[in-house]
């Protein structure tokens, strides 16, 4: 019998070069910054709120949600062959990519035999992870970047601090800044109207969609029994890539499998209301292969692995594969609000960056992310596909490097949340203002006391930034289990 | 070792615990029960900056500003009774730079989903292929009454996933700039929505 083949962690943009306090530290210092950071947060929390309010079923659906994917993750293997299966009886080609270099130089090659020099992009959160921008751009191809907060960002040569809006830390001022800086079709006496920046963005790409032959972009759905790729956007950049070149290149997770073009029923429903926070955002495209006489005639999908066949060798973090990066979690974060997207070092930022990113590259290379948490349990709570995220977080500060007396209240901390009725208890004091979560509740009123404790409660003051328990109340708690 | 087979292998492995069958619990609503579905496709589309106009005899008054109109080739005739501007049928297919300077684009759509607001095109009867909607910078669209449904699922089991599906739900919009929903970027600045009954 040959030797197993072990899973294998990645690489590209997924690691911290600096521990997460030390990369926090600028963005807490900003005052711009965390003015827009809270502004855009406390909006999209509202809308989201509004359009989940209105949907009676809004639990239901997470349940199943949660369900698919669990299910996708057990059946993984299989349903990407019948997914090859498919897409390629439609006419597409499927190729398979380890890690983030494999992926980045299949699409060079793809590119450069479909005779471009240029690709257009739609925002895709896989080929940022993989670096291909860069890898093009060594490969002498230009990489366009077409959505609009995107293209703000690679104007402002700056980086994404956001799933959804990557240009979330700009506000308009800056935003017009920029693009009279590096939009040379850009209106002398371009406003700050978000209107006439659309409007801006909209001139200024016009040409490009028109002309480009080979576009890239991600998927946030594909669909084993039918070999379906499903993009979600707004702007109708995404529609304008996948429609009007020849060559269409989609860089593809491995864990973005659905098993049934029926199961979109459910992840259509959630993704919208808890990303933009609108009952259906304005455009959704799906492709199967090749359409004769409609859209792009050369169709690619590069699966990616790079790292995620480590996420699903663990069986407590294998849910952070559920994740249809929605960016609630995000939006819900104390810590994300303070400490902005940038600190995170990886291009997914906040809870479920705390989780994914280490799991992605092994605890060893980001061992501080586990502990960029309150583990207040919003982030659970939003999630669409109920991923637990603190359960997961305490699972990985286990893992990480850190003292014995940490390791111990991390012990008890993880114990507490492996058992639903057990975190449910736990919530339950934390909202009464008492136990190990009780932070829950002091975050909700504003209350801020950050406090030393005595052991064992030490060990966890340290991993936290936000308020605590009174210490009688956490030892208390801590004695009775 | 393929990349393919070897990443098959890694996953393989990953799951050496054997993790259990997951039953998917679907106790989500898959009817909508509602009685009023027109008048809530009608909110819905109008709450996200979507023109709706009720009955057939809006489309000529709508059609008379319009010089320039794109159709797919198999529009119906009756729609485009009296339209005296310049008319381009889809054959042969239109460049992208063509479609780039008409006023707007008539189809039909496939299904319409009264809960989100949403028209689905299918490259079906009266719609064309996708470029035909995407690049006008308005676009009118024509739903019957009996190709309205209340939730998504009712609409995905009317679909065939094989065909180029676009979801329209309102306007181009972005919300990029301090996350609010600002229409108008690279799809349809207009969209139009003309209602008309099931026989017409
Ligand atoms: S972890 Fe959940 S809430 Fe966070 S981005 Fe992923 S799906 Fe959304």
């Amino acid at each position: 019998m040959s030797h197993p083949v072990a899973p294998a962690t990645g690489g590209g943009r997924i690691r911290t070069p600096l521990p997460f306090p030390t990369a926090a530290r600028p963005a807490v210092a900003d005052q711009q910054l965390r003015a827009n950071l809270h502004r855009a947060t406390r909006t999209i929390r509202a809308k989201r709120a509004r359009v989940v309010d209105e949907v009676p079923d809004w639990e239901a659906l997470r349940d199943a949600g949660s369900a698919i994917k669990a299910d996708v993750q057990r059946r993984l293997p299989e349903l990407l062959e019948q997914f090859e299966a498919s897409a390629t009886a439609a006419g597409a080609t499927v190729h398979w990519a380890r890690d983030a270099a494999e992926a980045c130089r299949i699409v060079v090659a793809l590119t450069r035999a479909a005779g471009a020099d240029e690709v257009v992009k739609v925002k895709s959160m896989a080929t940022q992870e993989i670096e291909l921008n860069e890898a093009l751009e060594a490969a002498g191809i230009a990489a366009y970047e077409t959505d609009l907060a995107e293209l703000i960002v690679q104007l402002g040569e700056d980086t994404p601090s956001h799933i959804l809006v990557p240009a979330i830390h700009y506000n308009r001022a800056q935003i017009r800044e920029i693009f009279q800086r590096r939009m040379p079709d850009a209106p002398a006496d371009l406003s700050d109207e978000p209107a006439a920046l659309a409007e801006a963005a909209r001139v200024h790409l016009r040409r490009r969609f028109l002309s480009a032959r080979v576009a890239v972009s991600g998927a946030n759905f594909a669909v084993a029994d039918t070999g379906t790729l499903v993009v979600v956007e707004s702007e109708g950049n995404g529609r304008m890539c996948l429609t009007l070149p020849e060559t269409l290149i989609s860089v593809v997770g491995v864990e973005k499998l659905l098993p049934t073009f029926t199961d979109l029923e459910v992840f259509l429903q959630l993704l919208p209301r808890s990303s933009t926070g609108e009952r259906m955002n304005p455009y959704t495209s799906m492709w199967t292969g090749v359409t004769p006489g409609d859209g792009p005639q050369t169709v690619h999908v590069v699966l990616v692995d790079n790292g995620r066949s480590a996420v699903l060798a663990d069986p407590v973090g294998r849910p952070a594969l559920s994740c249809i990066r929605c960016s609630a979690c995000l939006n819900v974060c104390p810590v994300y609000e303070r400490a902005g997207g940038h600190a995170y070092g990886s291009v997914y930022p906040g809870p479920i960056g705390a989780i994914l990113s280490p799991q992605l590259t092994g605890v060893a290379d980001n061992a501080s992310l586990p502990y960029a948490s309150t583990l207040c349990g919003a982030c659970y709570d939003v999630c669409p596909v109920k991923i637990n995220i603190p359960e997961i977080l305490v699972h990985l500060r286990q893992q990480a490097p850190h003292p014995p007396a940490e390791r111990a209240t991390m012990g008890v901390l993880s114990w507490v949340m492996r058992s639903p009725r057990r975190w449910a208890a736990a919530l339950r004091l934390a909202r009464a203002g008492a136990g190990p979560l009780g932070a829950y509740r002091e975050r909700r009123t504003g209350a801020r006391t950050l406090r030393r404790l005595p052991w064992p409660a030490s060990a966890w003051t340290r991993s936290r930034d936000l308020p605590l328990p009174a210490p009688q109340t956490f030892r208390e708690w801590w004695e009775k289990q | 070792m393929t990349a393919r087979d070897e990443i098959l292998a890694r996953l393989r492995t990953a799951l050496a615990d054997g993790p259990p069958p997951v039953p998917v619990p679907r106790r989500y609503r898959r009817v909508d029960d509602r009685s009023d579905l027109i008048d809530t496709l009608v909110d819905r589309l109008e709450d996200y900056r979507a023109v709706v106009h009720r009955g057939i005899d809006a489309l000529p008054r709508l059609l008379s500003a319009v010089d320039r109109l794109a159709v797919p080739t198999d529009v119906p005739a009756g729609w485009l009774a009296g339209y005296a501007g310049r008319l381009h049928r889809d054959a042969p297919a239109l460049s992208p730079a063509t479609l780039d300077e008409l006023d707007a684009v008539l189809t039909g759509c496939a299904v319409a989903v009264a809960d989100t607001g949403t028209i689905i095109l299918d490259a079906g009867p009266a719609q064309g292929r996708r470029a035909l909607t995407l690049v006008p910078d308005r676009h009118i669209c024509v739903v019957r009454t009996d190709q309205v449904v209340g939730l998504l699922p009712e609409a995905l089991a009317r679909l065939d996933p094989r065909a180029p599906l676009t979801w329209i739900s309102g306007p181009s919009a972005t919300s990029d700039i301090e996350l609010n929903r600002v229409e108008g970027v690279h799809g349809p600045r207009r969209l139009e929505i003309v209602l008309i009954s099931s026989g017409a």
